[in-house]
């Protein structure tokens, strides 16, 4: 019965929003505004209605109705009630369900906004928007239905959402359960963000093409859709975060990003959406790159999609058949569709959105701002072509090839390190025209001062000239935006006379974007601290132990000292290494590597013991142990240095963007107020 | 469009050379950092008939290889003082088509292993023994050819198709009606 209710509320959902790209599209050819307003009211109701349809599901998860085929294949008895609730995005179709319902709130959302000065974008913005959330619900609806149920006849098990004739229902016992990798809590909130960032970005798109195709060159579509974007990007980013972080303290390999379609698929998006939030600062101020910004958030909303359809179809790891899925040829039709509907709206379009003035000065912002978008793009189109170039060399060759993590790497590394560059300078240019005279007067005290950045890997015996390198840019971005901060408050102070805590707050309040990307490019350069800690400096060694024998790895000593083997409520059985850690003969700590094996699946989980501070990571993983004496075990150490900055850094880069993000306007009015 | 033209109040000026030459240094950068990188970096994807075949005619030697076959229970040994793990793959075709024909990829891995007509490669591993590492499981493994006709794995991805998504749970129990 529940699941017929969550299916007709499906169905319901996806007639309301045909309904309302009809209703939009007559409204707006016969100039008729009632229907337009009609189809703003079907908008609004899709998110209402859907959540109907993933209340039901969530309470057939929760309650355990296993003759629902996807409660059966991603939840089981011994599950704990909030992981039940959160395999709702465990699988296939409860993820793409998930994914639509996410989608329908945001377009619900954007119906409330006041419409006044830009009734001409509305019918095209519902348009967009609703189009893409019909797509969704087809896939739900004829594809990956999530409420499809087990029959029995006389062939055997089949599965269908109606009853065939002469089938019998069928109530299996108990789940599979969720996937062991899936349980961890950085799996369980990584998949919602990565979903709402995606989701997110779907706003600005419609607004942009609501602008092609109205024929507005200004800049209201950007403005109206800012904080849509920064939330899309805010998410986006700690989706990506959230994941690094959970393949480090789950996946047990020592690392952090292992560049596979699915991790890149999500990248992709990211790079296009950072490259648009750059390229949208020249468009606001100078009014120049239109077509860039317009281009970028084209491309953006593509890659989501197609984003979303790597990592749902299977497609790519398909080729050496790992799960088929039957959704890929509709994925790709519908991204064929919008790229040519999209292409052809930019092609006719492109002459008004060309601005008449060109940028003169290499070291102006905006010069530097076209640099970085060129870059973000360059990592895309490597991250594009590692991801296609399997399947065109076996269309053309026929010959299968991969490309692994070196290939990334290799082209990755010094693109960001171009990006850094520009991190250098960015702050210190202004827009229009900088002279080389002047940046060099604003630039010297942070060089002295970075050179502490050279200095003291090579005092410390580093000899690896890209990691020098590395390390001096980083102090150089620090110490830029150091001086810079300072500079400010000090001319501030100068003028008004405050003191250094209200000077510091006003210089603050009043260019709150400009301190936001300020924290923001701080935070990425704190992770790249970390990734060069990791990439260069990485060390790991193995052994097999007896209780009391010890194994050293740098300057650390790791001791094993018991093993604790347990059975927990769950169904797992867990495998607990006790082992001490030393440095230098000092005793610093006990760590608890361990292996729990799940019953259900059948499946052990590795998960590693780690000793985190500021200098470095210890990270430990159990590989075995002897069984029935419980007196040898074997270990494979690593040790990371500098990996905890990686974090802290995506911690401070997070708050930037929502320091961003946040603009309450209380403050507005008080700027305007004292301005 | 004639309205259009109105709006633009100037020719557009011409981009300056320097930025064009600028714009040609990045991106040509980028195209040889992507080219020459890949050529360095690709793997070749076979199945083990290809790299049972390529073994004999010595056309695999020092090449950076993945290889997917499905692994043979009985064949894995791991030495927990070494850390050495041996075990064997066995020949699945890799084209959908034919595991389609042999019914999904969970009845092809099966049939793999249990036929002893087709081709198998040793496969040695240093290292922590993968979680997943279980009779008919399907191994993705990337290393190089031994002259010995052993492969030594670098990398081990597995994958139990019959533990997750599309799989009937096996406790089936009918009731009712």
């Amino acid at each position: 019965m529940v699941a017929e209710i969550g299916f007709g509320a499906l169905f319901i959902t996806l007639i309301f929003a045909v309904y309302g790209v009809g209703a939009a599209i007559y409204g707006e050819r016969s100039r008729n505004k009632a229907w337009i307003q009609s189809a703003q009211q079907a908008m609004k109701l899709v998110f209402p209605i859907l959540t109907i349809s993933i209340g039901s599901l969530l309470y057939l998860l929760a309650s355990g109705h296993f003759e629902v085929v996807y409660v059966a294949n991603v939840t089981s008895r011994s599950m704990p009630l909030y992981l039940k609730m959160t395999a709702l995005w465990g699988g296939q179709a409860g993820s793409l369900l998930f994914w639509s319902w996410l989608l329908a709130g945001f377009i619900s959302a954007v119906t409330l906004r006041k419409w006044d000065r830009d009734q001409d974008l509305l019918p095209w913005v519902i348009v967009v928007n609703l189009v893409t959330l019909i797509f969704f619900l087809i896939l739900n609806i004829f594809y990956e239905n999530p409420f499809t149920r087990y029959w029995q006849d006389a062939s055997g098990i089949i599965t269908s959402f109606g009853q065939p004739p002469g089938a019998l229902p069928i109530f299996p016992r108990d789940g599979a359960g969720l996937n062991p990798y899936l349980r961890h809590p950085g799996m369980i909130i990584h998949p919602p963000m990565q979903y709402l960032g995606f989701v997110g970005f779907i706003i600005p798109f419609s607004f942009a093409v609501a602008s092609l195709i109205t024929r507005r060159t200004d800049d209201r579509w950007i403005q109206l859709s800012r904080s849509w974007t920064l939330w899309a990007w805010l998410f986006l980013s700690l989706g990506l975060i959230l994941g690094a972080r959970w393949a480090y303290d789950v996946l047990g390999w020592g690392g952090y990003w292992g560049w596979d379609p699915v991790e890149n698929s999500a990248l992709m998006p990211w790079l296009t959406g950072t490259a648009y939030l750059h390229a949208v600062l020249i468009h606001e101020k100078r009014g120049m790159f239109k077509e860039w910004s317009m281009v970028l958030i084209v491309l953006t909303y593509l890659l989501v999609i197609f984003g979303t359809f790597i990592t749902r179809s299977g497609l790519l790891s398909s080729v050496h058949s790992f799960a088929q899925s039957t959704i890929g040829p509709v994925f790709l039709g519908f991204i064929a569709l919008t790229l040519l509907i999209t292409a052809w709206l930019l092609n006719s379009r492109w002459k008004i959105l060309r601005s008449p003035h060109v940028v003169q000065n290499l070291f102006s912002r905006e010069a530097l701002i076209i640099i970085s978008v060129v870059l973000f793009l360059g990592l895309l189109v490597t991250v594009f072509w590692g991801v296609l170039f399997p399947m065109i060399s076996e269309l053309v060759t026929g010959q299968k090839v991969t490309v692994g993590p070196p290939f990334y790497e290799r082209v990755a590394a010094p693109i960001l390190g171009g990006l850094l560059i520009l991190m250098v300078i960015c702050p210190l240019a202004v827009w229009s025209y900088v002279s080389f005279r002047s940046l060099g007067k604003l630039l010297w005290k942070p060089f002295l001062v970075s050179l502490i950045g050279i200095i003291l890997p090579l005092l410390g015996g580093l000899t690896r000239w890209p990691a020098v390198i590395a390390f001096w840019l980083v102090a150089f971005v620090l110490a830029v935006n150091a001086f810079e901060f300072a500079r400010r408050i000090r001319k501030r102070r100068k003028k008004a006379g405050e003191s250094f805590w209200s000077s510091l707050t006003r210089v603050f309040r009043r260019n709150q974007r400009s301190y936001a990307a300020m924290i923001i490019h701080v935070g990425v350069v704190l992770m790249a601290l970390g990734i060069i800690g990791i990439e260069f400096f990485q060390s790991e060694t193995q052994g097999t132990l007896a209780e009391g024998q010890s194994i050293n790895l740098d300057s650390y000593t790791m001791t094993y000292e018991d093993l604790d083997i347990f059975i927990t409520e769950d169904a797992r059985e867990v495998a607990r290494a006790v082992v001490s850690v030393n440095k230098d003969g000092e005793l610093l700590g006990v760590i608890n590597p361990r292996r729990d094996f799940y019953f259900e699946s059948g499946q052990p989980v590795t998960i590693p013991g780690v000793r985190s501070t500021l200098l470095d990571d210890f990270y430990v993983i159990l590989v075995d142990w002897k069984e029935v004496t419980a007196d040898g075990a074997t270990f494979k150490v690593y040790h990371n240095p500098l990996v905890k900055w990686l974090w802290i850094g995506a911690w401070v880069f997070i708050l930037g963007v929502i320091v961003a993000t946040w603009q309450p306007k209380k403050t507005a009015a008080r700027i305007i107020k004292s301005g | 469009m004639s309205d259009f033209q109105d709006l633009e109040p100037t020719p557009r000026k011409r981009t300056p050379l320097k930025f064009i030459l600028g714009g040609i240094v990045i991106i040509g950068g980028i195209i040889f950092l992507i080219v020459s990188s890949l050529n360095a970096n690709v793997q070749y994807f076979l199945t083990v008939d290809e790299v049972v075949a390529g073994s004999n005619a010595g056309d695999l030697d020092g090449r950076n290889i993945r290889v997917s076959g499905a692994v043979v229970g009985d064949s894995i040994a791991y030495d927990i003082d070494s850390l050495q793990l041996n075990f064997v793959i066995a020949h699945v075709p890799a084209e959908n088509q034919i595991l389609a024909d042999e019914g999904g990829l969970a009845q092809a891995l099966n049939n793999a292993v249990n036929d002893p007509t087709r081709s198998r490669l040793e496969v040695i591993y240093f290292g922590p023994v993968p979680d997943l590492l279980q009779n008919e499981s399907q191994a993705i493994l990337t290393g190089q050819l031994l002259s010995s006709g052993v492969f030594e794995a670098d990398e081990i991805l597995l994958k139990c198709p019959t533990k997750y998504e599309g799989s009937v749970p096996e406790q089936v129990g009918i009731q009712g009606e």
